[in-house]
């Protein structure tokens, strides 16, 4: 995905002074910064990059349950590094977040875990690959079959996620560019999991299939200092083809895509060359934020219009968005995700 | 018209500025020791929330582990990894200073400071150096730390709180957690707390803190002090307000012979009231903080020595005391006012005005109606009563009560003394005193509560320390108690001292719950020790024989209470496993219950909990030479020694301070109860002429007359000590044996001070007499030509 939320992130230091969205927008002095000619090297890049700022590993499930109703789900880690270096014990300055939610079409469970690097309480490693915050995991022999898990005070989920395609670079082999002044960030996602688990809700376990969607990104400094939030799609249409695009919006707005056909060939799409526009607001939160969209993509015939699942999909989070399921009905039929940062009150 | 009506009424205070200084100064000296206390009451009170809010205590429960030990890092973050929301927490000493460390990122809502104070940085506070958060004086007497030193005034007391890391660092700790905070909300899928961390026990949240509960007995003390002075300096108030209306009858008459409208003129006089109210509500409260910052260095470290409750001993004005403050001082006003006001609304316009009709009015059958009305309710509530509530009505109804009986009691036995009399000088003498009881009645009330309450605050206080120091007798049997760090350290203690003292007792205990109330069961060794030191409250023939094989338990008073347990009912230890109740003991200040079983049931229950604690037993001489040798080869660290004559040193130290405040405040309300008597003196003085100058005429020189006043207020003084001692003993039989039963689950024996009494009764002796002292020396000065004034024209 692209500008995936970052959150957290030093949330009270830099919310003082921060420039762009969660403080996304500060500048990276001092950290690792993103280069061109980089080419990622895998399984290594699944793990972490603890001399850059920030890093995610973000997935998100379209689901069915066996009556038909469909299910979102997410599993989010974040990390972020107050500064450049790891280290051991309590003393080190990586941080991370742990954010983990599932949407019905009308309930929205979220939880959030907060956690210091060093100690072994959260963390990633490359190979075997395991991503964890407390007992929250995604971990499996290598990243094409993994196990995910988490719980909540009033949900918890169990499933198992298997890869059917290859892993799919954004922008310029994984460098994918965030602002006309040349912001960017390390980029790569694996949008091709089928999944098969249990979800566990208020009203009892349900079995669920369905497919999921997982973003790596890492930078230093992924937003220009004028960018305040964004609108970020992943659609998966029925054809088998997939769209990534996403909407910086800032002084001037900045959009970049990537379509990926059903077999993972990946085309990135220059600014302009995708766009998006609200249809229709929804109150939630105290906040007016866009819930349904018309989206086109006019190299590949796209105009559809994307419609959350669950409009109330709003993350009461330490840094507050909107994420939920989406889906797509015109030119494409389809499912997908949305995320929403920067609708301030 | 309305400043010329203003002008005649401030006109009478011009006339008689005494009066006026009577008013303001009744009510000042009242506000004064009700706001000081309270300031103080209020800094304690504060000083324990910011604990309480610092450490989640309270609030959250706990996980600790078994044996009391300290908590493996690993097994913080192996139940993070089990799916268990808890935060961990060390504390130690860093000098003086108590540091707390805390993790931000997993603390619960509302612990720490960050995220309650504005600018805090967490990068700051995680990173580098880090940040060490705490008030100004516990910043000031930490140590070079090389941390960053952030003033945080909502910080507890003598607490430094700061990252985990950093505090683990500083205390030379590294990987050891003391507690593990638990989170309200917990994840639905989570593995049992046995299987992760079986050597760690969970306790609920105690809704409230420890140290707040025990402190509130102490607490409980200093507000009866307030609330009693207030009193004191109400019936001040009300007598000069009732004088000051009384004398003003015939200027209101006049007044309203000239035209003014009555609504307008008891408008101004309210008025007039308020403001007099607001100035000396405003001097009581600028008092109340000169009395309160004296007194809270002995206060703060009072509860320091007696508790270990950090209270700091600067005092911060706080706008709900001082408010509180004024507004008691208007509404005292108030009540004084209302009735006269009403009875000066209700006066027909050509009444004549009586000059003494205010002194006169107070007596009557009314009053000893009310007076035993009130007695009644107190001794029903007494007999009847449940919770605080009625504890405290009890008090109120028994102080207002014993207050309005003095003057009708005071009739009686001054009607014996006349009918008792032989010659005319004594007849005159005694009929005298009767005719001047009304005048008197309401100082010699305020003599009367003062010196009821403090019979009651010092036998309560006395009562408080006899009862501690045995305590302490009791449970600090052994001359020296041994922490050990761990299992290893234990046993070497046991090796080591083993061979030299008289006997090693371990002390084993688990927290659980019994009954439903959180507790304590503790294992003893059957040993001579508890057999020759320990008091029961009740308990079975032969109770330690039983206890020893294992028949029965013994509970503190509070669990007795709380759970209802008493001899004969089976407690439930563990499943399966009840024994019978055969010894009720008396466990002062402990918030949570206790149970006691002999050593081997314990074992047997508890195989996992290892001794860590020992009490050594050994002649008194021995202690230094075994301090000595724990230390060298055991490596056992001097603060985790206590000697028994140390702890009983600190306590007395403890209960010195707590005397200088009683004591300060006891002199305080003599004080104010003697300065009352001196302005009704003073005020009668003047009324009294045309009934001295006959007698005066009839051949007694001023001289005897102003000696006849001075044995008069040593008679009045001494009789009204009389009504007060049993006031006041009925006062602290309250306090002890159902306000702090009510309230914190225990009762305190009742223990009789005669010494302290008559020390009591000698300084209101004194006061009485300092106040008819002027007074009567006025008497011995007035001029004949005043005298002989009073038969050329009726006044």
């Amino acid at each position: 995905m692209n500008v995936r939320v970052l959150i957290l992130l030093l949330w009270l230091p830099l919310q003082a002074a921060a420039q762009g969205f969660a403080g996304l927008g500060t500048d990276g002095a001092g950290f690792a910064q993103t280069d061109p000619d980089t080419r990622l090297q895998f399984p290594a890049d699944h793990g972490a990059h603890p001399d850059f700022r920030i890093e995610w590993w973000y997935l998100t499930a379209n689901l069915t349950g066996p009556d038909g109703t469909p299910y979102g789900l997410q599993w989010t880690l974040f990390r972020s590094a107050l500064a450049p270096r790891d280290g051991q014990g309590w003393e080190t300055p990586q941080l991370w977040m742990g954010h983990a939610a599932v949407t019905t079409p009308d309930a929205h469970f979220v939880t959030e875990r907060l956690a210091r690097g060093g100690i072994g309480q959260a963390g990633v490693q490359a190979a075997p690959f395991a991503a964890w915050i407390d007992e929250w995991v995604m971990q499996g022999a290598d990243f094409d079959a993994l196990r995910l898990r988490a719980a909540g005070p009033d949900f918890a989920y169990d499933v198992g996620l298997t890869a059917v395609g290859p892993l799919v670079l954004h922008g310029q082999q994984g460098y994918s560019v965030k602002s006309a002044a040349g912001q960017a960030s390390h980029y790569y996602s694996q949008p091709f999991y089928q999944v098969a688990g249990t979800l566990t809700l208020p009203t009892g376990d349900v079995a669920v299939t369905g497919t999921a969607w997982l973003d790596r990104e890492w930078s230093s400094q992924p937003l220009a200092a004028d960018q305040t939030g964004w609108d970020w799609f992943s659609l998966s249409f029925d054809s088998g083809d997939k769209l990534m695009g996403f909407v910086l919006r800032g002084d001037t707005n900045y959009t970049a895509a990537t379509w990926i056909a059903a077999d993972g060939a990946a085309t990135a799409l220059p600014d302009g060359a995708f766009t998006a526009t609200p249809l229709a607001d929804h109150r939630v939160a105290g906040r007016t934020v866009p819930v349904e969209w018309q989206v086109t993509l006019p190299e590949q015939g796209v105009d559809v219009t994307v419609r959350a699942i669950n409009p109330d999909a709003w993350m009461a989070t330490s840094v507050p968005y909107w994420e939920g399921p989406v889906t797509i009905a015109g030119s494409h039929a389809g499912v997908g995700y949305l995320e929403m940062t920067g609708y301030d009150q | 018209m309305t400043g010329t009506i203003f002008a005649a009424l401030l006109g009478h205070w011009r006339r008689n500025p005494l009066q006026l200084i009577t008013l303001l100064a009744g009510l000042a000296l009242g506000t004064a020791l009700w706001s000081g206390v309270q300031a103080i009451n209020a800094e304690a009170r504060a000083s324990y929330d910011a604990a309480a809010a610092t450490l989640g205590e309270g609030n959250y429960a706990q996980i600790t582990a078994r044996d009391g030990g300290v908590i493996a890092q690993d097994t913080y973050v192996a139940l993070r990894r089990a799916g268990w929301i808890v935060s961990p927490v060390i504390e130690g000493g860093l000098g003086s200073v108590r540091v707390v460390g805390i993790d931000p990122l997993t603390a619960p809502g509302g612990v720490g400071p960050i995220g309650t104070t504005e600018g805090a940085d967490l990068g700051a506070f995680l990173a580098g150096t880090g940040q060490i958060f705490g008030r100004a004086e516990t910043l000031a007497a930490l140590p070079d730390t090389g941390a960053q030193e952030v003033l945080a005034p909502d910080v507890a007391p003598n607490t430094a709180i700061m990252d985990i890391g950093v505090a683990q660092r500083l205390l030379g700790r590294a990987g050891q957690i003391d507690r593990l905070l638990v989170a309200t909300a917990q994840p639905l899928t989570q593995a049992a707390l046995a299987d992760v961390a079986p050597g760690l026990a969970m306790a609920a949240p105690q809704g409230g803190s420890d140290v707040a509960r025990l402190t509130d007995s102490f607490h409980l003390n200093l507000t009866a002090f307030g609330l009693l002075s207030f009193a004191v300096g109400l019936f001040i108030v009300h007598g000069a307000i009732g004088l000051a209306f009384e004398q003003r009858r015939p200027m209101v008459r006049t007044l309203r012979a000239l035209g003014a409208p009555l609504g307008r003129l008891i408008g101004l006089m309210a008025v007039e009231l308020a403001v007099l109210a607001f100035v000396a509500g405003t001097i009581g409260v600028a008092l109340g903080y000169v009395v309160a910052a004296a007194l809270l260095p002995d206060v703060a470290a009072t509860l320091r020595g007696l508790y270990g409750a950090d209270v700091s001993g600067q005092l911060a004005l706080r706008p709900a005391w001082w408010l509180s403050g004024l507004a008691i001082a208007m509404g005292g006003t108030a009540v004084a006012a209302s009735g006269a006001l009403w009875s000066l609304a209700r006066m027909p316009l050509l009444a004549s005005a009586q000059p003494r009709a205010w002194a006169m009015a107070r007596q009557g059958a009314g009053q000893v109606v009310l007076a035993a009305g009130l007695l009644a309710v107190a001794g029903g509530l007494a007999i009847w009563g449940h919770g605080l509530l009625a504890g405290f009505g009890m008090l109120g109804a028994l102080l207002i009560g014993g207050a309005l009986a003095l003057p009708p009691l005071l009739a009686v036995v001054l009607r014996i003394g006349q009918a008792q009399a032989r010659g005319p000088v004594a007849q005159w003498f005694w009929a005298d005193t009767r005719q001047q009881v009304p005048g008197l009645s309401l100082a010699l009330m305020a003599l009367l509560l003062a010196m009821a309450a403090n019979v009651g605050v010092s036998t309560m206080v006395s009562s408080f320390r006899l009862t501690f120091t045995g305590f302490l007798d009791q449970r600090l049997a052994s001359e020296l108690y041994v922490r050990a760090a761990d299992t290893a350290q234990a046993e070497e203690v046991v090796a080591l001292a083993g061979p030299v003292v008289d006997a090693v007792l371990p002390i084993l205990s688990v927290d659980r719950k019994i009954a439903g109330f959180p507790a304590e069961i503790y294992g003893a060794r059957d040993h001579a020790t508890y057999r020759d030191n320990w008091l029961f409250l009740r308990s079975v023939p032969g109770v330690w024989d039983a206890l020893a094989r294992g028949e029965g338990v013994l509970v503190n008073e509070q669990l007795f209470r709380r759970a209802g347990l008493d001899l004969g009912t089976a407690v439930t230890l563990a499943p399966g496993v009840a024994l019978p109740v055969v010894g009720i003991y008396g466990d002062y200040g402990n918030p949570v219950g206790q149970v006691i079983v002999t050593e081997a049931v314990f074992r047997a229950q508890f195989p996992d909990v290892v001794a860590l604690r020992f009490g050594l037993r050994m002649a008194a001489g021995k202690v230094d030479a075994v301090r000595t040798v724990l230390r060298d080869q055991a490596g056992v660290a001097e603060a985790a020694m206590v000697d028994q004559a140390a702890i009983k040193a600190v306590s007395l130290a403890v209960f010195e301070r707590t005397f200088t405040v009683t004591t300060a405040l006891n002199i305080l309300t003599l004080a104010v109860a003697g300065f009352a008597i001196l302005m009704s003196l003073l005020t009668l003085a003047a009324m009294r002429l045309p009934q001295l100058a006959p007698v005066w005429a009839l051949g007694l020189t001023r001289g005897r007359l102003a000696g006849l006043d001075m044995v008069r207020a040593v008679v009045l003084a001494t009789l009204t000590g009389a009504v007060a001692l049993p006031l006041g003993l009925a006062l602290a039989w309250a306090l002890l044996a159902v306000v702090n039963v009510e309230a914190f689950g225990w009762r305190l024996p009742m223990y009789l001070f005669p010494l302290d009494y008559l020390r009591l009764g000698a300084l209101a002796l004194l006061a009485a007499v300092l106040a008819a002292l002027w007074p009567a020396w006025q008497l011995s000065r007035t001029p004949p030509a005043q005298l002989l004034g009073v038969f050329r024209h009726e006044r």
